[in-house]
This record gives C-alpha cells, structure tokens and sequence, in this order.
C-alpha cells in the first residue's frame, strides 16, 4: 500500500514536474516570439526612420569658407587680397584661468595690451566654445616657439587662417573699405534671407564699410559643405562628400592705384578729398579722402587705443570726406552759374557788366574778393578773374529756383548713385529746400537776399566731392552724364570670365546748347591758361580746363582775411575742379583742401600732378609741394598770374 | 596493481585523455556554447574596433570558464548538493560584508575587498540561491507543506533583498528569477502564485519608493527615453537605432556606424547585442535566438530527463535563467525592458558571468551524464 502511495506520488510528481515544464517552454517560446516581434518592428517597420538616426548621428555638415575675392585696380594692382597666416587661439571654456593662461603665453610670443584689449572684447561678443585669438599674424618663430611649448598650454592652438590685407592701407581705406568679424546686427540682417544666411554659415567676417560692404555679395563667395562622418564626441573621422566653396569674385575697378597714391600724396599734410573720374563712362579714377586710417586695424576687431585715437582725431580720418563730406563749392559754382545764365538766357557771352568791388542789393553790400572791382566783366573774364559781383548780379537776376532748377540736373544735392553705399546728399538750396529744412514760417520764409550768395557758391550751398567731380565729368563730356562708380569688372573667379562686366549707360543727357557750353570751358581753359589756375599749369603739355574756388569757413564778421594771421583750422578750404585734355576730355576732377587757403595756391598743384601722370605718365619726383606759406610768398611769376593771389 | 588497472593503463594514452575529457560534456550542448562563443569573439572583435587583444582577453575567459565547466561536470550531482549550504551561508557572510565594509564603485556597493582580491558575492549567489532552494526542496521532498514553500521563498528573498540594496537591480532580477523558477518547477499551487502576483501589484507603489533614483529613471526612460536623450535615454536610443537601422540584412560586419562612432554605450558588455544586430540584421537576430533556443531546448530536454528530485529543480533553473538573460538582455537593448545590468549569455565581454553561465552549464551536463551512475 505504503509502496503503492509513493510509486503513485512519484508518478504523479514527475507528472506536474512535466506540466510545469512545458508551461515554461511555452512561457520561452512566447517571450522570444514576443522579442522576434520587436525586431521586426524595429528592423523592418521602423528601419527606415532608425536608419535616418542613424545618418544624422554619423554624418555632420561642415561648412567650408570660402575665400573672399581680390579686389584689383584698373591695371591689376592688388588693393584687398587674403594671405594665410598664424593667430594663436584660445577657447575660453576650455581653459581655466585666462588671465593667468595669457601671461603665460605672453612669456612665450608677443603679447600687446591692445592684444589683450582687443581679446576681451571680443571674448564679451563670443560664446564660451568659441576660439577667439589673442594675437594674429605670428611670425614663423612665435610659432615654432609655442608649439615647443604647446602641451601646456590646453585650450590654445595655433591656427592656420586667411588674413585680410588692405596694402595700400590709409590709401584706400574710404574707399575699399574693411571687413570686420560678423556682429549681431549683421547677423540680424543675414538671417532675413534664409539662403543668405544659410551662406554665411561658417563664416566670420563680412564688409562693413565701402566697395567690402556694398559688393559683399559678389565678394563672399559660395560656402562649400562638407559631409563629415563624425563620431559620438563630434571629431570628424572621414569626409564622406564635398561641394567645394567657390570664391568670391574678384572685383576690378577703375580706379588707377598708381594716380591714387600720387594724388593722396600730392596732398602732402593737408585733410581734404579728391575724386578723379573718366568724364566719357563715369569710371572713378582715384578717390581720395583724407586723412585716411589702416583698415586693416578693423578685421579682427580694432583695439581701444587705436578706436579712440581714430574716433576723437580732430582730423576724422573716419569720415569719408568724398561721399559725406559736404563743402560749399565756392567759386567752382561759377561756370555752373553761367551755363545756366546761357541756357536761360539770362546773359549773352560778351555782354558785360561793371564791377566796382562790391554789390549793393538793397542797402546790404556783397564785397567782391578784388579790392576796387574788376572794372568791365563779360563772361570770360568773370570765369578767368573768378568776378564775384557778376555773380551777385547773376543769382539776383536769375532767382533761386531757376538757380536749384538747373543745378539740379548736374547732380547737386542728389546721390551721384556711386557703388559705394551711404554717400550723403548734400544741400542744394531752394524755396522748397528751406520749407522742408527748417521749422517756424519766418525761417522757412526764403529772403532773395540769401540767393545772392548762392551765386557765388556761399550760402545754403553744400555739396559733396563726389557730387562736385560728377557734375564737372559732366560739363566736360558736353552734359551727357553717367553714374560715377569704381567698380568696372566683376570676374568669376573659377571661370575667369567677366561674368559682370559693367558697360555703363549715360544716367541722362542735360538738354544744352554744345555753343553754351564751349563759352564755358573756353573760359576754363581760360583759368588754367591766364587765370587763378595759371600758376598750377605753367608750361603743360596738354590743354586743361579748370576753375578755382575757396570755401568759407571762418565768418570774419566784416575784418580783414589774411592767412597768416588766421588758425590752421580756421583757414578756407581751397577747392578745384578741373578736366583735361579739353577737346577729347579723358578725366575730370573736383579736388577740396580743407583750410588749404586759396584753391589756386593748395588745390590746383595736385590737379596738376594727377593730370601730369594720368595724361602724360609723369610721376612728380620732387618732394610734396611746398608748404602754403612759402608758396605764396616765393613762387616766382612765370605766367599772367597776379602777383598777389587772387581771392577767388 | 591489479589485472584490470594494468590493462587500463596499458591502453593507448590518447583514448584515455579523450575519454576524461568527453565523457561527462554533453556534445550537443557544447555545440550551441561553442557557436555562441564564436559568435561572441567575432562581434568583440568589431565592437572593440579590432583589438586582438580584448578577443585574446576574452578567449581566456572563455577558456577558463569551460575549464570551470569541464570540472562541474565531472562532479556528480549528489557531491554539488553538499556544498549548497556551505555555500549559501558563505555567500550570505559575504553580501552581509558588503552591505558594511564593501567598496562603492559607480555609485553601487558591490565589492569586497578581501585583501587578496575583489570579488562579487553576488555572482557567487547567481549559483549558490538555486542550489540551495533546490537542496532545501530535495530534503524536504518527502512531504511539502506550505511551510516548505515559505522557507524557501525566504531562502530566495533575503539575498535578494541584499543585493537590491547595493544597488544592482540586474542581479537582484535574475536572481529572483532563478530562484522563482525553481518554486515554480517545484509545484508552488497557482493560488499562492496568483496570490503573490496582486500581493507584488499591490506594494509596487511602495517597492517604488524603495527603488534608487538611476533605477527610477531607467525605467521611467523605458517608458519614454526621449524625454532624456542625451541623460539616461542615451543608451536606450542608441541602443534602438543601432538595432532598427541594421534592418534586415544588417550594414554588415565591422561597418556598423552606431558601433564604429562611439554612438553605442557598453558596446562591448551589455550592449554587444546592438553591435551584432546593427551589423547582422534581423536575419542575424533569428540566427542569434535559435542559438539561444538550442541550448535552452537541450536544456529542457536534460531537465525532463534528470532523474531526482534535486537535478530536475536545478536543470530547470539553470535553463530557465539561461534563457532570462538573454531575454532580458536582448530586450532592454530593444527597448521593451529597462535598462538593467545584464549580459548577453556567452557573448558580452566579461570573465566572471562568463565563469558563472558556464558552472551552471556544466551542472546541465553532469546532471545528463551522470544520470545513470547515480541509478545503479
């Protein structure tokens, strides 16, 4: 029985044991069915959208910079090209103790205050991660001398980078303008365009100021990309595919860098601006504004003391005095004024009228520059002598609208359209210029007594020297008028082809009469030959046409001027414009000298010299002319000049 | 020396060598282990980026696991049975040690130091609770009463307690698992399992509270790993995206991206399994788990054929807890189970699992092979 039982149990035992052990099998069998299941929906279902992480995880998008375009003078000369060099980085999260990681470095290359100054500016500007370089430019030794050291230094590399290079530096500064690293206003300005910005991606520097900043587009170039397999930690391991960067494109201008540098120097100390162009296409030939500054102090962020020095100079070498300068014309209004008078027919060439020194428009007297007058003056003689009092007589006849009517079609007071951006405008005085400008009737109110000083250039009159340069290139191709610009060609970098080559189309054609506007330049050719201009263009090859002009700056409140005994500062500004050869007229000039004195004595001599090399090729090999003071007093007479220079 | 050891010994020597060397390993068994060996030689290799020396490292291992092998399945059964409450209780010594002088490495207790060397008491569990369950039912086996089942169950939960505590939730798991199987197998009534069931539904609130904050967040991620990508989700997402993007056919071998570029934690150990199925695909998947499946199924096989008591409850054990790491393994790096430290059995880098499945293996083995001398 006893043995019955147990056989029993034991049977029944292995019995359950079986049923339990089945019911596992099915609990595995279930669960790995369950498992294949997962894989499928992982491998099969969802492969797609995995295998999508998956690239993303591996693959990242690198931009590649791409190397921002030459810009190259009319002859080829380089003005802005980019040069690779060294800057020693550092990335601030990376590095624990800046402060006292720069001294070290400091023991190591050449470590300015201004280095550190700009450093921390620009460490206020970046992100932690970004590497921000504490000195560019490092000589071949520098670098050999960290690298040595370089392990101590974690968080500090050397890097190879393109550098901006200005050559010609305070030169060319107004015009070619710098580029500077990207703010956040420039970097609010991208991102309007999502393909702009998407182009900018990568980049550090865009222009900011002249032909960097109005040609950026073709000067940046293309972003090349570049699909990077990387790893978890972000290291590219393999380039998996590349789009190459494209240049940018590289700009040739007009200008001639050659006359630049002649007419900049023929300036000697004095600030002023000049502006040479090519009367037959608009093409500016040399563009100067000076003082100028090195703008290659701005690319990676300009250093405090320079700033201040630039910004608080009573010279301002930053303001771009050809395009934002705005001076009275002064007398150079004057051939203006006649042509207008011709055109209107307000005066015939050969009428005359008497000049007793002065002017008498209702009990207030306008005095002519000549002490005594000039006697009997027609047209001729009031260009050639610069007659003040047939002008007082001329505005008066004339009246300010016709005078703003006519003037305007030359341009005064209007953007000129130059390819530079943020040229100003200057005043071109009219009934409706003074309603607009001032506030209360009684100043709005226009007095014919103010039009009398128009005239002669004076008064509200106020116009820029790109303004002045533009409008005489005009008088000198007959009034056929184009939009003065530096850039002539663009050329696509890869394929060297002149994909943008700017055939310029006359802006407008002033209606005029060719025998009007021979009186004119007859007349100028008068001043260059017997008048104000004499002096300047004693002995010349060539026949040029020109006129003097002095603007004022200081009220004398009726005293006497005299040079010497007035300030530096307070001086006239001297103004000249000019063109050359007369008949077939190949450049045109506006030239202003700030407190330069009288237009003949500062202003004509570099019109002399600019046409001498552009004409001729002489290159002036004597020193920078000679100081204002011992000009008037030493120069022998060698032509009709008076002995006393001629107030113009 | 007697006639018949002389001619014992007189016999060639190759045999004889063989004969020690075989008798007592099952072929079939030792096929499914060397295959998956292989595999997982052949996957470290990938996973380490071609380091022969991390291949060599574990070949070592492997071998002095089937060295471990080898031995436990020459032991007879009824030798094994006696150390199982020396063991037990050694164990216990240990995990209580731990719990007061032992080493905290990664946030975790789990290391003693013995002065001579650092070791693991909880692996050492990973044997000693299944034997000792096992023991306790076969000396009780004349007349099981619920008491039985308590005790037991109390065998089963203290260590486990101990070892929750360190903290390290993948042994506390597969040690739980183990030591259920083996009151599965030995006829716990379904109305106390079902009874534990909604007992462990209902503290499960409670057992929350209980868990660690890295715990609560492995499963939390489980639940929605992109809450934190780049934090505790990370090894689950790429665990995932290696698998998914294998696809069915796999990137093939060594040109994994997720393996090749960092993106894959653990690579090596717990996650060796996104390696294999990032390269293999889902084709290599199927091969992977019918592997498994084999040794599991033989595994069965041995346990329906074992003839006590004792050797059914631990041959079912040792199959079943097979099974679980490579289920739980293979399911965490899928991304059906939170992330808990367990190994893909015989193919993640590691000696001391690897020492630990094959022990249990050869229990397998020397339960079949000395079935019949334990009969007569």
């Amino acid at each position: 029985m006893k043995l019955r039982v147990e056989l029993k149990n034991s049977q029944r035992e292995i019995y359950y044991f079986r049923l339990r052990l089945a019911l596992s099998i099915g609990f595995v069998l279930v669960l790995l069915f369950l498992l294949l299941t997962r894989f499928v929906y992982l491998q099969v279902v969802k492969h797609e959208h995995f295998h999508t992480l998956a690239e993303n995880n591996r693959i990242s998008v690198v931009p590649i910079v791409p190397n921002r375009g030459l810009i190259l003078d009319r002859n080829g000369v380089v003005l802005a090209h980019n040069y690779s060099g060294y800057t020693l980085e550092i990335t601030p999260s990376k590095v624990a103790d800046l402060e006292a990681t720069i001294n070290e470095l400091a023991t190591l290359v050449d470590i300015q205050p201004k280095d550190r100054k700009r450093f921390r500016k620009l460490l206020a500007e970046s992100h932690s991660f970004a590497s921000i370089s504490i000195r560019n430019r490092l000589s071949d030794e520098e670098v050999a001398r960290f690298a040595a050291q370089s392990y101590r230094f974690p968080g500090v590399e050397i890097k190879a980078r393109l550098f901006r290079d200005y050559p010609y530096k305070e030169q060319t500064s107004h015009l070619i303008g710098y580029i500077g690293r990207i703010n956040q206003t420039d970097m609010d300005q991208l991102e309007e365009d999502e393909d702009v910005a998407a182009n900018y991606r990568g980049s550090d520097y865009i222009g900011k100021t002249g032909l960097e900043q109005s040609y950026e587009k073709e000067l940046h170039g293309t972003t090349g990309i570049e699909q990077m397999e990387v790893d978890a930690g972000g290291r590219g391991v393999r380039v998996l595919g590349r789009v190459s960067p494209m240049s940018g494109n590289t700009l040739v201008l007009s200008l001639d860098a050659k006359l630049q540098a002649i007419a900049d120097d023929a300036f000697g100390s004095f600030r002023g601006a000049l502006v040479a162009i090519d009367p037959n296409n608009g093409e500016v030939l040399a563009f100067v504004s000076r003082p100028g500054y090195d703008p290659n102090l701005f690319i990676d962020g300009i250093d405090e003391d320079n700033w201040n020095e630039l910004n608080n100079s009573p010279d301002t070498p930053m303001v771009n005095r050809v395009l934002n300068g705005a001076y009275p014309p002064g007398s150079t209004f004057k051939p203006y004024m006649a042509l207008a008078a011709l055109t209107l027919g307000k005066r015939r060439p050969e009428q005359t009228i008497f000049d007793p020194g002065y002017y008498n428009f209702g009990g207030h007297v306008f005095h002519d520059d000549k002490k005594g007058g000039h006697g009997s003056v027609d047209m001729y003689k009031s260009i050639v002598e610069s007659c003040d009092t047939y002008y007082y007589m001329l505005a008066n006849d004339m009246g300010i609208d016709n005078i703003a009517n006519f003037m305007r079609q030359f341009g005064f007071g209007q953007h000129t359209g130059i390819d530079i951006r943020g040229e100003s405008e200057g005043v071109l005085p009219s009934q409706e210029w003074k309603k607009k400008r001032f506030k209360t009737p009684e100043q709005q109110k226009w007095y014919a007594g103010e039009t009398i000083s128009v005239g002669i250039g004076q008064g509200y009159n106020a116009y820029t020297p790109i303004q002045l340069a533009q409008a005489v290139a005009t008088l000198a191709n007959n009034g056929v008028m184009y939009r003065p610009h530096l850039v002539r060609r663009i050329t696509d970098t890869r394929t060297n082809e002149k994909s943008i080559e700017t055939t310029p189309l006359p802006l407008r054609t002033i209606p005029l009469q060719q025998e009007n506007i021979d009186v004119i330049k007859r007349a100028m050719v008068g001043v260059n030959k017997e008048g104000t201009g004499a002096r300047a263009f004693a002995g010349a090859e060539y026949i040029s046409a020109g006129k003097t002009g002095t603007a004022q700056v200081y009220s004398l409140k009726g005293g006497k001027y005299t040079e010497g005994h007035v300030k530096q500062e307070l001086r006239d500004h001297a103004l000249f414009i000019a063109f050359a050869p007369t008949e077939q007229p190949k450049i045109a000039l506006a030239i202003l000298v700030e407190n330069g004195g009288f237009g003949a004595q500062t202003a004509a001599p570099i019109a002399r010299k600019v046409f001498d090399y552009y004409l001729l090729g002489k290159v002036p090999n004597a020193p920078p002319p000679a100081l204002p003071v011992s000009a008037a007093g030493g120069t022998p007479a060698t032509g009709t000049a008076d002995e006393e220079p001629e107030r113009d | 020396m007697t006639e018949q050891a002389k001619r014992v010994i007189d016999q060639p020597l190759w045999p004889r060598v063989k004969r020690v060397l075989v008798q007592h390993v099952d072929p079939i068994l030792m096929l499914a282990i060397g295959l998956l060996m292989l595999t997982g030689l052949i996957v470290l290799f990938s996973a380490t980026d071609g380091s022969w020396g991390r291949v060599m490292a574990q070949a070592m291992n492997m071998l002095v696991a089937l060295t471990c092998m080898w031995l436990v399945a020459n032991i007879p059964l009824h030798y094994l049975m006696r150390t199982a409450l020396p063991m037990y209780a050694l164990g216990m010594v240990l995990l209580i040690g731990v719990a007061l002088f032992g080493e905290i490495s990664h946030g975790a207790r789990r290391w003693l130091n013995l002065g001579v060397a650092t070791i693991q008491p909880s692996e050492l569990m990973k044997i000693a609770v299944p034997l000792m369950m096992a023991w306790y039912f076969e000396k009780n086996e004349a007349a099981l009463t619920l008491k039985n089942y308590f005790v037991a169950a109390l065998l089963l939960l203290l260590p486990v307690a101990l070892i929750a505590r360190q903290p390290d939730l993948g042994t506390a798991v597969l040690i739980s698992a183990s030591g259920f199987y083996v009151l599965f197998l030995a006829g716990l009534s379904w109305r106390i399992m079902g009874g534990l069931f909604v007992a462990a539904a209902a503290s499960a609130p409670f057992l929350w509270g209980m868990l660690h904050d890295y715990q609560k967040h492995r499963i939390m991620m489980l639940l929605d790993p992109s809450q934190d990508a780049l934090g505790k989700g990370y090894h689950t997402i790429q665990g995932m995206i290696a698998v998914g993007s294998g696809g069915v056919l796999g990137k093939g071998y060594l040109n994994g991206t997720q393996t090749h570029l960092d993106f894959l934690p653990e690579r090596t150990t717990d996650f060796i399994f996104a390696v294999y199925s990032e390269e293999f695909g889902l084709i290599g998947n199927i091969i992977l788990v019918g592997l498994f499946l084999f040794v599991i199924g033989r595994g069965f096989i041995i346990t329906a054929n074992a003839s006590t008591y004792f050797t059914r409850l631990m041959a079912g054990s040792i199959t079943l807890t097979f099974f679980t790491y490579a289920f739980v393994n293979m399911g965490m790096v899928s991304g059906i189970l939170p992330v808990v430290g367990v190994p893909l059995p015989l193919i993640s880098y590691g000696g001391t699992s690897m020492v630990t499945l094959l022990l249990g293996l050869g229990m397998l083995m020397s339960i079949h092979t000395h079935k019949t001398l334990v009969q007569t």
